[in-house]
């Protein structure tokens, strides 16, 4: 554990440690199928006090607890501290009478209780209802049918529907991310669940694989693979396995970007010379060319409303951002404090660009409010890279390099709340991309 | 290498999408009488959602066949390959200029000769302007090239980036090692 980013009080500190044990214990339970391992290294000012209850009956579906990945998913987001709760009994349910007074003297702010139960279909009911113990109301709960191994997407629904109630923002628990895993001379794209879990393979190589990117519907997956000893730009269906190249032209082809409607890809292509930034459709059709410089442009990026594409250039001498109509047009320059500012990332509501800054030789990650143009810097890091949004806008994902390892990190918009992200079975791993939220 | 791939459609064991559990909110909210929304969906597929179904593995492991190169390319000027570059510069140093010139005479006198040059750059700053930059050095080993007789069409010029590092390590000798642009010539990649 590394120390801690925040000037904590004494008391924020015990409980958080105490908050850490539970996680470390919540994610020791989760099994051996975790592919990354998370690492929380910062804490949010005020948690909101917690008690999930046991659902009723969750044993029958095997040993991983629903009520157990709920509170992982909570505790992860920094926005929630799940209380250790002293046995239940009986264990309450989505249709007991709930003693408020009881619950806010437990110190807890909500209340999730469930239950689970078997169908004559050999397929499980998991029911729950969330309560709000300070207005002493219940917020709404929801009941699924399922299958014994949809446990984890069931309990990622619950946490996105208590999250969303409590925050007002819609929860991330649900999407998936895209990253990298290098071992040796073995390159593979996977793709996991948000906390890391049930990774798998799309794409295994021997040669390098970089800049995936989601299509906005989650069903595919663009990037830039070497397999072709120069770089090729793939649109990857994921659920069929079938790819299709969408840029191989003379030269390189690489940064392809998604327009928000996922009908055009930008991407940058060096077949006229140089490195310029071109739309195609993903299918490779309808080139066209929007960028004129002599300089590098590259590293393209729409905003959430489609309208202005983000670059990376060194038209005015060193890496700026600039952005650019869509359709093409005058750029202007975006970035101006620093040498070296590059990888621009639009906030999912357009208000804030994050993208990678140079400071003091050290590569950390930057966000820029578009309104008036005040730049924070958010990590701490050394060699940050990559940096990508959660569909919520709360988190920010990138890579880093920490003691000569690659591995991921998460940082809250506001810089406060920091987890780690590292390859279980070793091995670096980079290129993270946040995926949609799932319809 | 070229179309050696190997589509492996792997049946992973998946949680399945939960197809259709609407997260509805409640109107009302006094507890007793606030029944649980119902998302149940008979007939919900597993896998028929967008994200969640099971993904289908290509593999591009094996290494594709590569062909016989002229034995006169490993002797010799010719079989010096690597051009090195100082920090943040592009040109290619006087001290590499017999190495460029040595090719642009093979390429004039073998116009059926084809050769791809693949610029890099050391570890530092974004990968994808460093594959910008990296182009910037195979282009200009490219433009030598064809100023010295070569023809345009025997000459691809791409980017590797930060990708393909000859020394590993993380301080100016390795980094020296990697500003670098390698000449092939078809058959070798």
């Amino acid at each position: 554990m590394t120390r801690d980013n925040n000037t904590a009080g004494i008391h924020r500190l015990a409980s958080r440690s105490l908050w850490l044990c539970a996680l470390v214990l919540v994610l020791a339970a989760s099994g051996a199928r975790a592919q990354l391992q998370i690492e929380i290294t910062g804490a949010t000012e005020k948690r909101t006090p917690i008690a999930i209850a046991p659902l009723a009956g969750e044993a029958a579906l095997g040993p991983t607890a629903i009520s157990a990945i709920v509170r992982a998913d909570l505790e992860r987001s920094g926005l929630f501290r799940a209380l250790e709760l002293p046995p239940l009994n009986p264990t309450p349910t989505e249709a007991s009478t709930v003693n408020y007074s009881e619950w806010r003297a437990r110190l807890a702010d909500a209340l999730v209780v469930g239950s689970v139960s078997s169908r004559p279909d050999g397929r499980f009911e998991v029911r729950f209802r969330l309560h709000d113990t300070v207005k002493q109301a219940a917020l709404g709960g929801i009941a699924y049918t399922m299958t014994k191994d949809q446990v984890r997407a069931t309990a990622h629904r619950i946490a996105d529907f208590v999250y969303e109630k409590l925050t007002g923002d819609k929860g991330v628990f649900s999407t998936r991310i895209a990253y990298v895993v290098k071992r040796g001379n073995r390159y593979e794209l996977q793709i996991a669940d948000a906390d890391g879990e049930g990774a798998e393979t799309a794409l295994a190589s021997f040669e390098p694989i970089i800049s995936p990117a989601w299509s906005p519907d989650g069903r595919r997956v663009a990037y830039v693979s070497f397999e072709n000893k120069k770089p090729v730009v793939y649109v990857h269906s994921l659920l069929d396995g079938k790819r299709a190249v969408a840029a191989n032209f003379r030269g390189s082809n690489s940064a392809p970007a998604w327009a928000p409607d996922g009908k055009t890809l930008a991407v940058t292509l060096s077949r006229e010379g140089g490195s310029q930034i071109f739309l195609l459709n993903p299918d490779g059709s309808n080139v066209r060319r929007i960028t004129t410089s002599s300089a590098i442009d590259t590293e393209p990026r729409y905003s959430p409303d489609g309208k202005w594409i983000y670059f990376t250039s060194d038209r005015g001498g060193t890496p700026q951002i600039y952005r650019m109509p869509s359709t093409g047009g005058e750029p202007q320059r975006v970035t101006f404090e620093g040498g070296y500012n590059v990888s621009p990332r639009p906030s999912p509501d357009g208000k804030s660009l994050a993208y990678i800054t140079r400071n003091s030789g050290k590569f950390q990650v930057a966000l820029q409010d578009l309104a008036n143009r005040q730049v924070q810097i958010i990590t701490d890091s050394d060699r940050d890279e990559s940096p990508s949004y959660a569909p919520n806008g709360r988190m920010i994902l990138l890579a880093t390099v920490i003691g000569g390892r690659g591995l991921l990190s998460a940082v809250s918009a506001d810089g406060r709340f920091k987890q780690r992200l590292s390859a279980a079975a070793g091995g670096d791993v980079r290129e993270p991309a946040w995926g949609p939220f799932i319809e | 290498m070229r179309a050696c791939y190997i589509p492996i459609v792997t049946a992973f064991a998946v949680a399945a999408l939960i197809t259709g559990c609407g997260t509805t909110p409640e109107g009302d909210a006094s507890q007793s009488g606030a029944p649980v929304t119902d998302a149940t969906k008979p007939g919900a597929k597993p896998g028929a959602g967008a994200q969640t179904g099971p993904i289908a593995k290509i593999d591009v492991t094996k290494p594709g066949a590569v062909g016989e190169a002229d034995p006169r390319l490993k002797t010799g000027a010719l079989a010096q390959r690597s051009i090195y570059y100082d920090y943040d510069q592009f040109d290619v140093k006087d001290q590499y200029r017999g190495l460029v010139e040595a090719h642009a005479k093979y390429l004039r006198e073998n116009p059926a000769a084809k050769v791809l040059i693949q610029g890099n750059t050391d570890e530092r700053g974004s990968r994808e302007y460093n594959v910008g930059l990296g182009q910037r050095r195979s282009d200009g080993v490219k433009k030598m090239l064809v100023l010295l007789g070569a023809r345009d069409s025997q000459i691809e010029s791409v980017s590797l980036g930060e990708e393909k590092p000859q020394a590993d390590g993380h301080d100016e000798s390795a980094w020296s090692r990697n500003r670098r642009s390698d000449i092939l010539y078809s058959g070798e990649y």
